[in-house]
């Protein structure tokens, strides 16, 4: 049920799609108003989350220590899993972006029966660590390939990340390897939702939407590529014009091209609602970006409340007789 | 009261059925077994601390007698908190349910229930967060994982908010470094708002507020028991140690949980503490106010721990003491940590530490001014300060348990095993996966250490125990260490379930039977009065 209104919905945002793309009166839309209207939601609404995050104070120094701590001068502190340096904590906080280095620790807990009864073992699991590297960095290299359309001349950078990208070279136009990949390390994200009983059992349709709008962006983009070609200059025409604000619409650029810029603006708009705002959070997770100094420096929280307290006044005058009797010094005899 | 609940067996518990329910985690009611809950706060100790809705309730019942209008009260509680902690707004928003969290909870492992899958349990709350606090859960209800608020969902937190133990580990491996115990603290916090503790919570915080400690001991109490613990010392070294207690113008104040205190072994702990500082010549005292390291506040709401935390910084102020010296203890840890300073620091008034012994200054604690006492004995040992015999700790495999709290709220890993080394012979780390900052929750630890819910705390301990066994069974370990006063507590009866002829010691403990005093008698038994081997009547 989560599964199919996912895809119905997705199939749902296809057909809209193709309707637009097979339409011609509806291509200023599908080309140009639709695509502003989605960058506007995704600029606008990512900022608004972070900012809306960031008017929350941090009101206490809670790093999680994966590591020995700093304490005496011979025992070798973990400076970049316990940090007590900016330069550590920014190590830390790349580790965890680019090689999504808390991933990798995964273990896959397992209970078996021993010899001598119930055994509990912790064997290595790579896999969701791997699938999500090879789809967020082939997402992101696909992203910055399409630079190219964008801009004129097309960077260095991005020519120099295409030809490593097609470095098989195999067909025409050349396979682009970030192709294959997403498509693969996708198809494994959304299988072990489907085959993982516990990861099918916590899904939810949030979860299965944006795999399903992603995996059709990809394909389309795909079909467009290799099968149902469109005029590529066509399509820099429109792109650049978006870019500069001057939008044009060339005529004859393919249907295949409408579907996909559909899918991507959809996608666009509905980043800054979902969980796909992991990517701005995780910056600003606490257990992570956090300087883990607190003997050493006094983190101050805007809030910190005056609270009711028990005195040792009170304390005293409840247990003088008590203490006096036990030889315990009192302030009043 | 309810009847005793019969334990099962370590054979019945160690089937754990990991099948996923037929029903919607939404439509699967919570249920209330006897033996894996703990008893609803008693009216007294809120009153006494000026908690909402004071009365008397029990779990088991229907009626938890819960205030009209309740449901604003929680979602205006949501709401502040929200507005406070950023922790909590983010990770409402940034979980993306990968499940890399699941199988990291002991109290999933020994469950398989799927609401102990951290993500589901953030789930609990994030289901609520989404109705009431987005537009997408507003509109698509369901379909965005939101549902509205009713009274099944307030019993449902607070049997899986008391069914966490804090202890972070999820949030090592999260890849968004998602904490747990972040959202079970507040989901706690809403809790306390109508009302909703439980009474193996509310009853050592009402005492720690009035009394000075979670056990209630009146300051007559705490030297006696002290007293009676020098008489040991004497019976077993020869040498009479004279501790002091609120004495103004001592250098060092010590302060440890008060778990040290009562019932073994954590009176072993505390000797070993007194026979180290009387061997050192050390001038500290004991504080009778501020008895108490601990802070089962903590497990209550942000507020409740800061009004029991007041009393460590005030206490040495008037006092007058230059700083301050923590025992073996978890959670106080994680408080001391990462809360105290920002509660009720500056503490100007105190000196950075510096050790009289060694003049080692510690830096690492020149805000706090409050060191570990594993961090003072590691570095003791290291400038072989201490006349140590480890071979009367020969007849002892040691294997040591990392605490939850110092070592993800921390990051006191090597410091106690430095000190293991120094005094004993047989050490044996338990697997990799299992020890430092991946180290298993004892299944006990946020208040959870109760005795109407044992079969839980038999389940949450099983990760751990089953790690002990590993190296029992490899190496013959029969010495479980740790530096905690839960763990002291839970440990011996989790060991007698799990793997019988596992003792339970405080690191100090294993200190205090190798440290040769300047004139000692031979000694012939260690501090539980067991003859020493080589040195007793009956090897």
């Amino acid at each position: 049920m989560k599964v199919l209104f996912s895809f119905l919905a997705v199939i749902l945002l296809i057909v809209v799609a193709t309707m637009g793309a097979f339409i011609t009166n509806l291509h200023y839309v599908f080309g140009i108003i639709i695509p502003y209207i989605a960058l506007a939601m995704f600029v606008g609404g990512f900022i608004y989350r972070v900012v809306k995050w960031g008017q929350s104070p941090v009101p206490f120094r809670i790093p999680t220590t994966i590591g020995q701590q700093k304490s005496l001068p011979w025992i070798k502190q973990n400076k970049i899993e316990n940090p007590t340096s900016a330069f550590g904590v920014i190590v830390r906080m790349a580790m965890e972006v680019l090689f999504f280095r808390s991933l990798f620790r995964n273990t896959k807990t397992e209970l078996r029966e021993g010899q001598n009864g119930p055994e509990l073992a912790y064997g290595s699991a790579k896999w969701l660590w791997l699938g999500s590297l090879f789809f967020h960095w082939s997402f992101l290299i696909i992203i910055v390939r399409h630079f190219r359309f964008f801009l004129d001349p097309i960077p260095f950078f991005v020519q120099a990340l295409e030809s490593v990208d097609g470095m098989l070279q195999i067909g025409l136009p050349a396979i682009y390897l970030t192709d294959a990949f997403i498509l693969v390390a996708i198809s494994f994200l959304l299988l072990r939702r489907f085959v993982v009983p516990q990861v099918r059992y916590i899904s939810l349709p949030a979860d299965f939407f944006p795999l399903f709008m992603i995996m059709s962006i990809a394909i389309s983009g795909v079909l467009m590529r290799y099968f149902y070609k469109v005029d590529l200059v066509a399509v820099k025409q429109l792109a650049i014009g978006l870019a500069t604000f001057q939008p044009v619409l060339p005529t004859e650029i393919g249907p295949m091209f409408f579907i996909h810029i559909f899918l991507v603006s959809i996608l666009f708009a509905y980043f800054p609602t979902s969980k796909l705002m992991h990517m701005g959070g995780v910056f600003m997770s606490p257990t992570r970006n956090m300087i883990s100094n607190n003997r050493m420096v006094r983190h101050i929280n805007p809030w910190n409340p005056e609270v009711e307290v028990h005195t040792y006044e009170q304390y005293e005058d409840e247990y003088r007789v008590k203490m006096k009797k036990a030889g315990i010094p009192v302030e009043k005899e | 009261m309810a009847p005793k609940v019969k334990l099962p067996k370590p054979g019945e518990l160690s089937q754990i059925d990991f099948k996923i329910p037929a029903t919607d985690w939404m439509d699967t009611p919570v249920e209330f077994k006897p033996g894996t809950y703990c008893w609803g706060s008693k009216e007294k100790d809120l009153l006494t601390l000026g908690l909402p809705n004071p009365r008397q309730w029990s779990p088991a019942d229907e009626d938890w007698k819960i205030p009209e209008g309740w449901e604003s009260t929680i979602l205006e509680g949501m709401a502040e908190r929200l507005s406070k902690y950023r922790s909590f707004k983010i990770f409402m928003d940034i979980c993306v349910r990968c499940g890399a969290c699941a199988d990291k909870c002991h109290f999933y492992i020994a469950t398989g229930d799927p609401k102990n899958m951290p993500v589901l349990r953030a789930e609990l709350i994030r289901s609520i967060y989404k109705k009431y606090f987005t537009k997408s859960g507003k509109f698509l209800g369901r379909l965005a994982g939101a549902r509205e608020l009713d009274m099944d969902v307030l019993k449902e937190w607070w049997s899986y908010f008391f069914q966490c133990t804090e202890c972070r580990r999820c949030s090592v491996f999260c890849p968004y470094g998602i904490d747990q115990a972040e959202v079970t603290i507040i989901g706690r916090e809403l809790l306390n708002l109508v009302g909703l503790n439980i009474d193996w919570i509310s009853g050592p915080v009402a005492n720690c507020y009035m009394k000075g400690n979670h056990l209630g001991l009146e300051p007559h109490a705490i030297t006696g028991n002290i007293e009676s613990m020098c008489d040991d010392i004497e019976d077993i070294t020869g040498i009479r140690v004279n501790p002091t207690f609120n004495r103004k113008g001592a250098e060092i104040m010590f302060v440890t949980p008060s778990g040290d205190l009562l019932g073994e072994p954590g009176i072993q702990t505390c000797m070993g503490y007194l026979m180290l500082f009387h061997e050192l010549g050390l001038d500290y005292t004991w504080s009778t106010y501020a008895s108490e390291g601990g802070n089962f506040g903590f497990f209550t709401s942000n507020d409740m721990a800061k009004r029991l935390n007041y009393k460590i910084y005030a206490e040495a102020k008037r006092l007058g003491v230059k700083w301050i010296l923590g025992g073996e203890c978890g959670h106080m840890w994680r408080v001391l940590n990462q809360y105290m300073d920002t509660w009720h620091g500056p503490a100007d008034f105190l000196d950075v530490p510096v050790s009289p012994i060694t003049g080692t200054v510690f830096e690492n604690a020149k805000s706090t001014k409050m060191i570990h006492i594993s961090e003072f004995t590691a570095d003791l040992i290291k400038h072989k300060k201490l006349n140590l015999d480890p071979s009367r700790n020969d007849h002892l495999k040691v294997t040591f348990h990392d605490s939850c709290n110092p070592s993800r709220g921390m990051g006191l890993l090597d410091e106690p095993r430095e000190i293991i080394k120094a005094v004993c012979n047989n050490f044996y780390e338990m697997p990799e996966n299992t020890i430092r900052e991946k180290t298993f929750c004892c299944g006990a630890g946020s208040g959870l250490n109760a005795s109407e819910n044992m079969e839980q705390r038999m389940r949450g301990g099983f990760p751990r125990a089953n790690a002990v066994k590993y190296v029992k069974e490899k190496h013959g370990v029969n010495m479980l260490a740790n530096i905690c006063a839960v763990d002291r507590a839970h440990f011996p009866a989790l060991m007698d379930y799990w793997n019988p002829g596992v003792g339970v010691t405080g690191v100090t403990e294993l200190v205090g039977n190798a440290l040769v005093m300047k004139g000692e008698k031979e000694r012939t038994t260690n501090l539980r009065f067991e003859d020493l081997p080589g040195k007793g009547g009956n090897e």
